[in-house]
């Protein structure tokens, strides 16, 4: 790889409820600068239209289980900004 | 069978699915649409989830609680439009004694409460309807 390219990765980012209203979508393929947390993936969210009513630092899983913010992303990883829980 | 589902839920089945001659107690809850919400009243409403980390996030729940107490439990969420008075959610857990039965059921519907991806849209009287934050009221106190 020429070191003018800058590695990246891509993630599958599913969004719900209100946050798919937020930005108008459900789910969205996302490529970010490597090696990527949480963060980094919720800090190009938050620049698309209607990312400004995300919070900074959302709910989210990997992978189907929760994670925190510092937790870092893997190609192909599912990614998903979960709204307030309102289950039971 | 699946943690969730979109058909309704009944408790006698999931008490059935636990008891066994060496269990004495069974402890149960069962959630229901309640027809206000801060003061408003609610004419129906929808759950929606994240199907698969939902059914992951009820598994280890479930997990959870027969690792650490002598219980066998079961546990339904159902998704899809409810009318009020419509069971949400079930919980059944058979022991022993009534203790850890107690115990056991108390922790699985708070963990799914705090853990388990699912959403709630409730439809008003008024007209208005709202995807409900229950952290926002912890927010503005």
């Amino acid at each position: 790889m020429p070191a003018s390219v800058t590695p990246s990765l891509t993630v599958r980012v599913l969004l719900f409820a209100s946050y798919a209203e937020a930005l108008g979508f459900e789910t969205a393929e996302l490529t970010v600068p490597s090696p990527a947390t949480l963060s980094t993936v919720m800090e190009r969210l938050r620049a698309l239209p209607g990312g400004d009513q995300l919070p900074p630092k959302p709910l989210c899983a990997r992978n189907l289980a929760h994670v925190t913010a510092d937790e870092p992303v893997a190609a192909g990883d599912e990614i998903a900004v979960l709204p307030p829980l309102a289950g039971g | 069978m699946g943690f969730v589902t979109a058909g309704p839920i009944e408790l006698a089945p999931l008490i059935a699915a636990v008891q066994a001659s060496d269990r004495g107690g069974v402890a149960s809850f069962l959630g229901l649409v309640r027809d206000h919400h801060e003061g408003r009243t609610v004419l129906q409403l929808d759950y929606s989830a994240y199907g698969p980390m939902a059914e992951a996030e009820c598994g280890r729940i479930v997990a959870e609680a027969e690792e650490r107490w002598r219980v066998r439990v079961a546990l339904r969420h159902r998704v899809g439009t409810l009318a009020v008075g419509d069971a949400a959610v079930a919980v059944a857990a058979a022991s022993a004694h009534r203790e850890e039965a107690f115990a056991a059921c108390r922790y699985v519907i708070e963990e799914v409460k705090r853990r388990v991806p699912i959403w709630k849209r409730e439809y008003y009287a008024d007209g208005t309807v709202v995807w409900v934050d229950p952290t926002a009221k912890l927010q503005r106190a």
